[in-house]
């Protein structure tokens, strides 16, 4: 692979193979690492191990069925995944989503966003050696697995959208239940920044550690915390509304540095935005009915549109043509934000000690689930 | 005859069953104490409170199979765990556990000097471990080993040099009684040298936060990935038995030994009535509790930022030490 690359191969170099079995690259990820002593000289990032065609076989299920395909994208944030199909097809379709329906989306998105950024910090600050933090932040997730449940009866692939809007409106005094988590959560923030945001060994590994200029992260077409970390505004949120995000008021945090401490510090405050959002979807839920009027068949004239949303990892978009005839879509296509992020992987590694390769992997937050799909 | 030869055999057997005793139920403390830190139970299923997970762990290690990979130095591979786990034993040999003969194998008039040249065979163990396992991840792992050990080897041994220069004397048993004659802990009296040795101990045990040769997010478990079963369970048992070792050390020289707090104040003569390996091993625990303390909260340094702290810092301050408790023994 990387010897290839090079014609005449140098035996001072140390290659090596990072995954795809390696506890660190999150899943199977796979890194070919060329090394001087400790240094990295030259990455080649392999994906694939996987793929599951998640594409492909969309194009031959139902519309109503692909739903459940996109929960096992980035399956740590099934949610979102349902929100940003079921939105394109809405599209598509023209379907006017009821307000309580799109009230209950953005709740259950950011939701989503607190357990899938709680999974990043664990496992990111586990890779840095931190292990405590890792812990504290399942036990918040776990609460937040718990409240899906009850809403929806699953714990990871939730399948908890519709086209149109929702399967079922939230069980009686769900709205509590999420309330005292968010004030729960809202306590627990503190203790992940006491045991990492100002800990010497903490900044020394993440402070400067994979700089990105804001130039370069538009040009790699980095999305999410990522380019904001680098300073670049950018969320679909704010730019292009959906759901229920315009009725809202919330903060889009930007870094200076565009370093690992900064991307750091950004989820670390979209945890407070998301509970912000959370509290404002729960005290002005509207009443009324959670299921828009929708054809019993579900075939939308022929045409194709693109929609995106915000996943907790970026910019989550899916692209769908439908010729108008079959019950499938014609072409089913997803612009995952982990693969695009990963395109960042080999300029931000290359340079770095082998240590930080797995700090950089966690920073950028791939699934690779959705990297392959 | 019984003098020279039995006693001491005694103790030697009684010693080395402690210490491997002592070193799997420190694996289960470990596993508790940082359970306790992160909100869970830690192991609960075998025996009350999981007591008997200290002892199912070595079964399960000895049971297991244990491979040696095709293209290691059989040898070599072989050898590197024996290597590193006789050191950590050796040095028991010196350390007084108590004020009374009964409690030291040996008191030798160059003990301090003993332990530090009989540790650092153990880095041997280390290396050969990566060498001889013929694989990537384990022979970056013991590169970073021998920087590491040796670097901080240094930073060690020139801070003891400072407590050697206040107690007079090489002679584990010795210092003891120098404090005791002094009427102060040398903690008090060399709260710098107490730092750097504590902060050193854990560099050369590879603990955390300087856990860098085993690094289990990069190097896959670093030096022993390769090695399995009983022989993976001898570098776990060194690893520990260094932790006791280092933690009896701090004690001796910092922590007064077997000593009361404030041997000098007569006003707390009644504490002598608690026996002196009473205190030697709560002292000890105290640290052993303090390693696994830091291993629950802290992220784990870089190796560069590692080798940093330890050339630019640590090694400047430990002579600044000497050259200071050189004066000041001059002086007062």
């Amino acid at each position: 692979m990387a010897t290839e690359a090079s014609p005449i191969f140098d035996t001072d170099e140390l290659v090596i193979n990072m995954g795809p079995q390696h506890p660190s690259t999150h899943g199977v990820l796979r890194i070919v690492l060329k090394l001087d002593g400790e240094r990295v000289i030259d990455a080649d990032v392999v994906i694939g191990y996987i793929h599951r065609g998640i594409e492909k076989l969309s194009e031959n299920r139902d519309w109503t069925q692909i739903i459940l395909l996109t929960d096992r994208m980035d399956y740590v944030a099934a949610a979102t995944n349902n929100l940003g199909y079921c939105e394109t097809v809405e599209k598509l379709m023209e379907i006017e989503v009821p307000r309580r329906a799109r009230y209950i989306r953005t709740v259950l998105a950011e939701l989503q966003r607190i357990a899938s950024h709680c999974l990043w910090l664990g496992t990111h600050a586990m890779d840095i050696g931190a292990m405590t933090v890792f812990l504290y932040a399942f036990r918040e997730r776990e609460l937040i697995l718990d409240l899906f449940e009850d809403y929806c009866g699953a714990r990871l692939t939730y399948n908890s959208m519709r086209i149109g809007g929702l399967p079922l409106d939230i069980p009686t005094g769900w709205d509590n239940k999420v309330r005292a988590f968010c004030d729960l959560m809202e306590s627990k923030i503190p203790e992940y920044e006491e045991l990492l945001t100002n800990n010497r060994i903490w900044l020394e590994r993440t402070r400067g550690v994979g700089v990105i200029s804001g130039e370069d992260a538009v040009g790699l077409g980095l999305c999410g915390p990522p380019l904001r970390g680098s300073g670049v505004y950018r969320d679909v949120r704010k730019d292009e509304p959906y759901a229920a995000y315009d009725e809202f008021e919330f903060d889009v945090p930007l870094g200076t540095n565009g370093d690992t401490y900064d991307r750091y510090l950004i989820r670390l405050e979209e945890f407070k935005q998301s509970i912000r959002i959370i509290r404002q979807g729960l005290d002005g839920m509207p009443e009324g009915p959670v299921m828009g009027k929708v054809p019993r068949l579900i075939k939308p004239k022929a045409g194709e549109t693109y929609h995106a949303i915000e996943s907790p990892k970026g910019e989550l978009g899916y692209f769908i043509v439908s010729d108008g005839r079959a019950t499938n879509p014609y072409r089913f296509r997803v612009r995952p934000p982990s693969f695009c992020n990963l395109q960042g992987l080999r300029p931000l590694i290359v340079g770095h000690l082998v240590a930080d390769v797995v700090t950089l992997i966690g920073t950028i937050d791939v699934v690779l689930g959705e990297v392959d799909r | 005859m019984i003098e020279t030869i039995v006693i001491p055999l005694l103790k030697i057997a009684v010693l080395l069953n402690a210490v491997l005793v002592s070193v799997t139920f420190m694996t289960l403390l470990e596993r508790k104490v940082i359970a306790w830190a992160q909100s869970r139970l830690g192991p609960m299923r075998v025996g009350p409170y999981g007591v008997l997970q200290a002892i199912a762990d070595p079964i399960k290690l000895i049971l297991k199979e244990d491979i040696t990979p095709v293209k290691a130095d059989r040898m070599m591979f072989t050898l590197a765990p024996i290597i590193s786990l006789v050191p950590a034993l050796v040095v028991f040999a010196v350390v007084p556990f108590g004020g009374d003969e009964l409690f030291y194998i040996t008191d030798i008039n160059v003990g301090l000097l003993f332990i530090i040249s009989v540790t650092s065979i153990g880095v041997y163990g280390i290396i050969l471990a990566g060498w001889a396992s013929n694989s990537k991840y384990p022979l970056l792992a013991s590169l970073r080993a021998s920087a590491q050990l040796i670097s901080y080897e240094i930073a060690v041994t020139m801070t003891l040099v400072s407590v050697i220069l206040t107690a007079g004397t090489l002679s584990m048993v010795g210092i003891v009684q120098a404090q005791q004659d002094s009427g102060l802990w040398y903690g008090f009296v060399q709260p710098v040298a107490f730092v750097l040795v504590l902060i050193g101990g854990l560099a050369e045990t590879n603990r955390a936060p300087f856990d860098m040769p085993e690094a289990e997010q990069e190097l896959t478990g670093g030096f022993h990935t390769e090695y399995s079963g009983m022989r993976f369970a001898l570098f776990f048992l060194a690893e520990y038995a260094n932790m006791i070792v280092i933690s009896a050390v701090v004690t001796v020289l910092f922590w007064g030994g077997w000593l009361r707090p404030f041997p000098s104040i007569d006003a707390l003569a009644f504490l002598d009535l608690i026996p002196s390996w009473i205190w030697f091993f709560g002292k000890m625990f105290v640290f052993l509790y303090l390693f696994i303390w830091i291993r629950a909260t802290l992220p784990r340094y870089r190796y560069d930022q590692l080798m940093r702290l330890g050339w630019k810092v640590l090694i400047p301050i430990a002579i600044g030490n000497i050259v200071v408790t050189g004066i000041a023994k001059v002086v007062l």
